[in-house]
């Protein structure tokens, strides 16, 4: 579905704003744990993160070792979800995929929060004609569907994980460049600044100790909700055949693979799909739950009225 | 109200010319260069440093960055989105010919999604907390989270391979139009049916639909002419964002049923390594992009008095 975009729910954390209080990792770790749907997508996430870490351990065979006389075998014991046209087993393609999927979306998120915050602070902090030039980077950016410019980005450097990581990192720092800059913006006049900078706190200071302690729990939340984002954008490529390139099992790679025995095997596109499909009803559910625990102004009443400002 | 249309219109000419200038940077990452690439290709054999030069001054790769990027938005603005090197045909007319193949899996699919997300959206709403309130929400979920890919080979699996009443591919009769039609207008609703159930929420809660309730009308009077005509107008307004839901949906279910659109020729221009028409394209897009949204807008202010008599217009979301 729609997944590869989801124009509104990629757009509800653009409009996040500072939580006054911080909840404590321990306590929001219990929050969480409270929200049945909550609970739910951590579990998920946290299922497919172990898999993604002892997929050696798990895996019943080496994902790419190729078994010519065991071809499209159905699932059996040896085999638990069956072969693929190469004869490699399935379930420990599955279970190796989850590294390069969850893996490459996780690398390309701590890069691109890293780039968004820098210069979402820089725009927001010191303003100005910089501000308006990044502002316009970021709405043209974010206006346009971004599977198109990873197509664009992608199709024009050539194939593979470098060029798609290139693409990834290269569009998805926008939105939270968006978030802090909002953020900063209307925190460089809150009282508790203010009074800093009257005491004679330099911008170092006010940027490191006042402010972005504040960005911490949105770029959270926009975090867990543009992690299914990614994975589906990797995915896609992959399915294009410009992912991450065979043998290699991305899941979105394997699908693009099994296509060609859509008909005699269907369960060899079903399983990378579903493990896809999974991780990101995952990370949108924890993305949610994280939403309504940390920005308590955000919950579903003050959601409404928010939406009902913006038109 | 021509004055709006043209002040909207100016406004969208940073978001256009942004996104051409994105187009025209694409050139530089090409691997390669550029001119002993179409050189090459014309002669079919590797050209000489001469020629090589020659083709640069006569095509005007010689000159700076600016200056290119001015030509090409000059010729873009006139409908020249440049040269496919595969076919020798202008780009336009390549999209131009494959369009009306993308408009019949697009058409009958939006008016699917809108259809679904209102009847739905509304059903949500009205019985806010109840089991088709629920589904709904999972529906929007699966929405969210299940790539439309996915979604696709799903509908092949169960409708074509299983049941074998559908075609699995192709442009043909009807029956062709069938598991498209539906993997897109699946893949675009989930978002809008979610903003029609918030704003209708969000529209029942006001005075005037409680004055109507009191002075005894009909709940189904209430909803379908009170209620549901304003919740129409925030739905109306994202229309925008269920077009960029709509290009990335073609693309894809263009891919997956071999369906010979523009989304198609897309892919494939991008493995024929067709630099121009992945340049055209994004350009095409922007601008189809840039006009719907204007089209947004106008029908905005149509639905919607007070933007048209309050002093600014442009609070559309972005």
């Amino acid at each position: 579905m729609a997944a590869e975009l989801s124009a509104e729910r990629h757009s509800v954390p653009l409009e996040i704003e500072a939580a006054e209080g911080v909840a404590r990792p321990g306590s929001l770790l219990r929050q969480l744990l409270g929200d049945r749907l909550a609970r739910t997508g951590l579990l998920i996430v946290s299922v497919f993160a172990l898999a993604a870490l002892f997929a050696p351990l798990l895996a019943p065979h080496d994902p790419l070792a190729i078994d010519p006389l065991n071809r499209l075998a159905d699932p059996s014991r040896l085999h638990p979800l069956g072969t693929d046209q190469l004869g490699r087993d399935t379930l420990s393609r599955v279970l190796f995929g989850a590294r390069w999927s969850l893996g490459t979306a996780a690398v390309a998120t701590v890069v691109v929060i890293a780039i968004g915050v820098f210069v979402g602070t820089l725009a927001g902090y010191y303003g100005g004609r910089l501000d308006a030039l990044l502002m316009w980077v970021v709405d043209v950016l974010l206006a346009f569907p971004s599977l198109i410019l990873y197509l664009a980005i992608v199709g024009t450097l050539g194939p593979g994980l470098r060029n798609v990581m290139i693409a990834l990192i290269a569009l998805s720092w926008v939105a939270y460049a968006r978030v802090v800059r909002g953020l900063v913006l209307s925190m460089r006049e809150r009282g508790f600044v203010r009074a800093s900078r009257l005491l004679g706190a330099g911008d170092r200071r006010l940027m490191f100790r006042h402010i972005l302690p504040n960005v911490v729990p949105p770029v959270v939340i926009l975090a867990s909700l543009q992690m299914g984002g990614l994975i589906i954008a990797l995915a896609a490529l992959g399915f294009f055949g410009l992912g991450v390139q065979p043998p290699t099992p991305e899941w979105g790679t394997m699908v693009n693979e099994s296509r060609l025995f859509l008909q005699t095997a269907p369960a060899l596109m079903i399983w990378p799909g579903l493990a896809i499909s999974l991780t990101v009803i995952g990370f949108n559910l924890l993305g949610d739950g994280l939403r309504d625990v940390l920005d308590p102004r955000l919950g579903p009443a003050a959601r409404r009225g928010r939406r009902r400002r913006r038109t | 109200m021509i004055g709006y249309a043209v002040r909207r219109l100016l406004g969208l000419v940073p978001t256009w010319l942004g996104i051409s200038l994105f187009a025209f940077a694409l050139s530089t990452l090409s691997p390669g260069d550029p001119a002993e690439l179409i050189l090459g290709r014309e002669l079919d054999r590797p050209p000489t440093p001469a020629q090589v030069e020659e083709f640069r001054k006569r095509t005007g790769l010689d000159q700076p960055f600016v200056v290119q990027y001015g030509r090409f938005v000059a010729n873009a603005a006139q409908g020249d989105l440049g040269t496919s090197f595969r076919s020798d045909e202008p780009v336009l007319d390549e999209l131009v010919d494959r369009f009306p193949a993308t408009l019949e899996i697009s058409i009958p699919a939006f008016l699917l999604a809108m259809a679904l997300a209102l009847l739905i959206g509304v059903l949500a709403a009205v019985r806010r907390n109840s089991l088709s309130d629920h589904l709904s929400r999972v529906a929007a979920l699966l929405g969210d989270s299940v790539p439309s890919f996915v979604l696709a080979y799903l509908l092949i699996i169960v409708f074509s391979v299983t049941l074998g009443v559908l075609p699995v591919a192709g442009r043909g009769g009807l029956d062709h139009l069938v598991l498209p039609v539906l993997t897109l207008a699946l893949a675009t609703t989930a978002s809008l049916m979610r903003l029609t159930r918030s704003s209708l929420l969000d529209v029942l809660g006001e005075d005037y639909v409680r004055t109507a309730r009191a002075m005894g009308l009909p709940e189904r009077t209430v909803i379908a002419r009170y209620a549901l005509k304003n919740a129409l107008v925030a739905v109306v307004t994202v229309a925008g964002l269920l077009f960029a839901g709509f290009i990335t949906g073609i693309v894809i279910v263009e891919t997956v049923f071999a369906w010979p659109g523009v989304g198609r020729y897309v892919v494939d221009s991008i493995f024929d390594r067709d630099y121009a028409v992945i340049r055209g394209f994004v350009v095409f897009t922007g601008t189809v992009f840039v006009l719907i949204n204007l089209a947004v807008d106008l029908l905005y202010v149509r639905l919607d008095p007070r933007v048209r008599l309050g002093a600014k217009g442009g609070s559309r979301g972005r």
